[in-house]
């Protein structure tokens, strides 16, 4: 015991003594960077700081992680609080960002000259009090539904443009002895995707409905259009179209249903592109995607995702060297770095950065909902601070046949009456 | 003859010490009492003022008794109550029959008795979160070992931690099998304090072993229960670790605790809600808890 201190010490000593020489050197910035230890996001920050790095020698900066979900959002707040985040951190955007008291605790963006690259979509969502605190940390996202290319080649499926059609394919695809729709509630977040990826279909009918949704005025219960949310997915539970065991199988198990053709269609956030990539390369361009249909054909569009974005908190004793990272994250060097880090899951939304000629199939589908005439609406997240923390439960409930779909329709009204006097928004 | 060789002494010393620490000086008393009110008094008490607020980790308003009134309304809040009562009861009782079961066979001269003993009590040392985890897998409904185990037999096993109706059941039991070795253990230290003359009086009487058990054993280990059924109630009502890494209150919120809805709040930022939420947990083992202390406590005087 006692001896092994002594080369122990001495490994200290030289240290200290390599350190000082290197301080001596160059007069290196250390800035510690927070991310999520969700190997995307790890994958994406250590790509960006490696590239950054690579340009800016002076600067020197440590990736820490922390968790995702719900676990994550306290890290955040609570590090935050005690001023103690460091110098930049990866967080949501849309309502989780309006959570975190943005206007006390981060660095005010509105001003940095690369701003002007910023699409004006992802500044709306970074934005509180009129200033925008955020930079696009990834591509444009959007909820929809993947399916399986080979098994629509196989059975000589048409891509579903309304509901009933998408239901008339899960009909010929059980009758075929393949999952028609893949559901992974141990992974909870998963099972909301039915009911978020309807929004596009809800604003359609009810344009305002966010607004008075946030003003008390509008509930889900109360609204056909944003009750169809959660019927759809009662429904798909009903006829009997989801994987056995879609109570105990989990996110990663659901990709691995959607590529290898255990399931024909598995509802998610395009998110899921990079993980693809990651785990089962070379059945990428097996996987298509397609918006969650509704009621009309000619109305048929996409739910969109703003990404996560990267923060500076106010208390940082770096900021100016933060900065620098940030605006590194809004250049085509950036994004090029974005691209080799996660390759191309979407739309970029900094200007000036183009996708490669050779994306894959799902990126492929969702091209046209963000060009010029193609229809798509930010996500309910994104248009209103509101968003309840039971919804996952709540989801996994319907989904699972426990609870009816009007039932947890105002059930979630509820949730979403405390999750609004958290927040001490007016007319609640 | 516990009870006169039990009281008697016991009145001098404790008449003695109450002197004796009259003689300490106030200063003497200090350090322990600051101690006190910084890490006991004050967390209390101010935990209380936050039930009554809705606080963010910026900011707090005084909103009186709603976070409480909320707290009831919780539809969820129901079925977690209803939940932890089903599982301390059946966690404890379990317990109680099955560790005083293997503690008989433990204290008896059953080959590799330490083996057998030290067994017994390796789950108790396992982390809570790693069996959790464990038994998730074995536990999954198609490709679980369990249920694999029971195809082989040809029987359909359910989907142990998917089945809303058979969720907290499931958790219960590997809290049972977790937990069984700490109260075998304390039967094992209750039934070896028994003198053996008893068993030797019994049997010159001609008792059967189930009589000795029934007559000796049973009444005459009744401290150790007393102790195990306290001890894992407590633990049943407060539980948590097990019921989160194994299903997180689900599916939907049908294996939700009291602690695992509270945690929830926590998690979704609702501080005042959890705060809340917390002092009616401290309320309901206190209401539940102290009454069966007592109760158990006046039977053992009576023996």
């Amino acid at each position: 015991m006692r001896m092994s201190f002594r080369p122990l010490l001495a490994g200290i000593a030289a240290g200290v003594f390599a350190a000082s020489l290197s301080a001596a050197a160059h007069a290196q910035t250390e800035l510690t960077l927070l991310t999520s230890s969700s190997p995307n996001s790890l994958k994406l920050a250590e790509g960006l700081v490696e590239a950054f790095e690579a340009a800016n020698p002076d600067i020197n900066i440590e990736i820490e992680t922390r968790p995702g979900g719900a676990e994550g959002d306290n890290t955040v707040k609570t590090r935050l609080a005690t001023g103690s985040m460091t110098d930049i951190f990866y967080y949501n955007s849309g309502s989780l960002f309006q959570a975190i008291n943005p206007q006390n605790n981060l660095v005010d963006l509105t001003d940095e000259p690369w701003q002007a690259d910023i699409h004006e979509n992802f500044k709306a969502v970074v934005t509180s009090g009129g200033r925008v605190y955020g930079v696009p940390a990834e591509t444009a996202m959007a909820g929809g539904i993947f399916y399986n290319r080979k098994i629509y080649e196989q059975l000589g499926l048409q891509v579903p443009k309304t509901w009933d059609e998408f239901m008339a394919n899960n009909e010929k695809i059980k009758a075929a002895g393949t999952t028609p729709v893949i559901q992974t509630y141990r992974d909870t977040w998963t099972s909301q995707l039915l009911l978020l990826a309807d929004y596009y279909n809800v604003q359609s009918v009810e344009p305002d409905f966010a607004e008075r949704y946030t003003n008390n005025q509008a509930k889900f219960a109360s609204t056909p259009a944003a009750m169809k949310g959660f019927e759809r997915l009662e429904a798909v539970h009903k006829a009997g179209y989801m994987n056995e065991d879609f109570g105990a199988a989990g996110y990663q198990d659901g990709l691995r249903m959607l590529v290898e053709g255990g399931g024909a269609h598995y509802p998610m956030l395009t998110f899921a592109i990079g993980a693809i990539r990651a785990t089962y390369p070379e059945k990428l361009g097996d996987v298509g995607f397609f918006a969650q249909p509704g009621d009309d054909a000619e109305k048929n569009g996409l739910t969109v995702w703003m990404p996560a974005s990267f923060y500076i908190p106010a208390a940082s004793p770096n900021v100016d060297a933060a900065k620098k990272f940030l605006a590194f994250v809004a250049s085509p060097a950036g994004c090029e770095a974005n691209l080799k880090a996660l390759g191309a899951t979407g739309p970029f939304l900094i200007k000036g950065c183009t996708l490669p000629a050779d994306v894959p199939p799902s990126v492929k589908d969702m091209l046209p909902y963000f060009e010029e005439g193609g229809r798509n609406a930010p996500a309910l997240e994104f248009v209103s601070p509101i968003k309840g923390p039971a919804l996952e439960q709540i989801t996994v409930e319907v989904g699972s046949g426990i609870r009816p779909a009007a039932e947890a329709a105002a059930l979630y009204d509820e949730d979403v009456r405390k999750q609004a006097q958290q927040l001490g928004l007016k007319g609640w | 003859m516990a009870v006169i060789t039990g009281t008697a002494p016991r009145s001098m010393p404790s008449a003695a010490r109450r002197n004796i620490q009259s003689f300490y000086p106030a200063w003497f008393y200090l350090p322990a009492a600051i101690i006190y009110g910084i890490l006991y008094l004050l967390p209390t008490f101010s935990s209380v003022y936050f039930s009554l607020t809705r606080w963010t980790l910026f900011d707090s308003t005084f909103i009186g008794l709603e976070n409480f009134a909320q707290f009831f309304r919780e539809p969820f809040l129901i079925k977690g109550l209803v939940n932890t009562v089903i599982f301390a009861v059946v966690t404890s009782g379990s317990k109680v029959v099955l560790g005083l079961l293997l503690a008989v066979l433990l204290t008896s001269n059953v080959v590799a008795r330490g083996l057998l003993r030290s067994i017994v009590f390796f789950p108790v040392l396992v982390s809570t979160v790693g069996v959790g985890i464990t038994f998730v897998a074995m536990m999954h409904p198609t490709e679980g070992v369990i249920n694999e185990g029971l195809e082989l037999l040809g029987i359909d096993g359910p989907g142990w931690l998917t089945n809303p109706r058979l969720a907290i059941f499931s958790v219960a039991i590997v809290d049972i099998w977790k937990g069984v070795g700490l109260a075998t253990v304390i039967f094992m230290a209750g039934i070896a304090a028994i003198p053996q003359d008893y068993y030797d009086a019994a049997h010159v009487d001609g008792t059967s072993p189930f009589q000795s058990f029934r007559y000796i054993t049973l009444p005459l280990s009744r401290p150790a229960t007393v102790t195990v059924i306290t001890l894992s109630f407590i633990g049943g009502l407060r539980t948590f670790e097990l019921i989160w890494t194994m299903t997180r209150g689900g599916p939907g919120f049908s294996s939700d605790v009291i602690a695992s809805v509270i945690y929830k709040q926590y998690q979704a930022g609702f501080y005042g809600l959890s705060t809340a939420g917390n002092v009616v947990l401290f309320i309901l083992i206190a209401v539940l808890a102290v009454p069966l202390s007592i109760y158990l406590n006046r039977k053992e005087g009576h023996e």
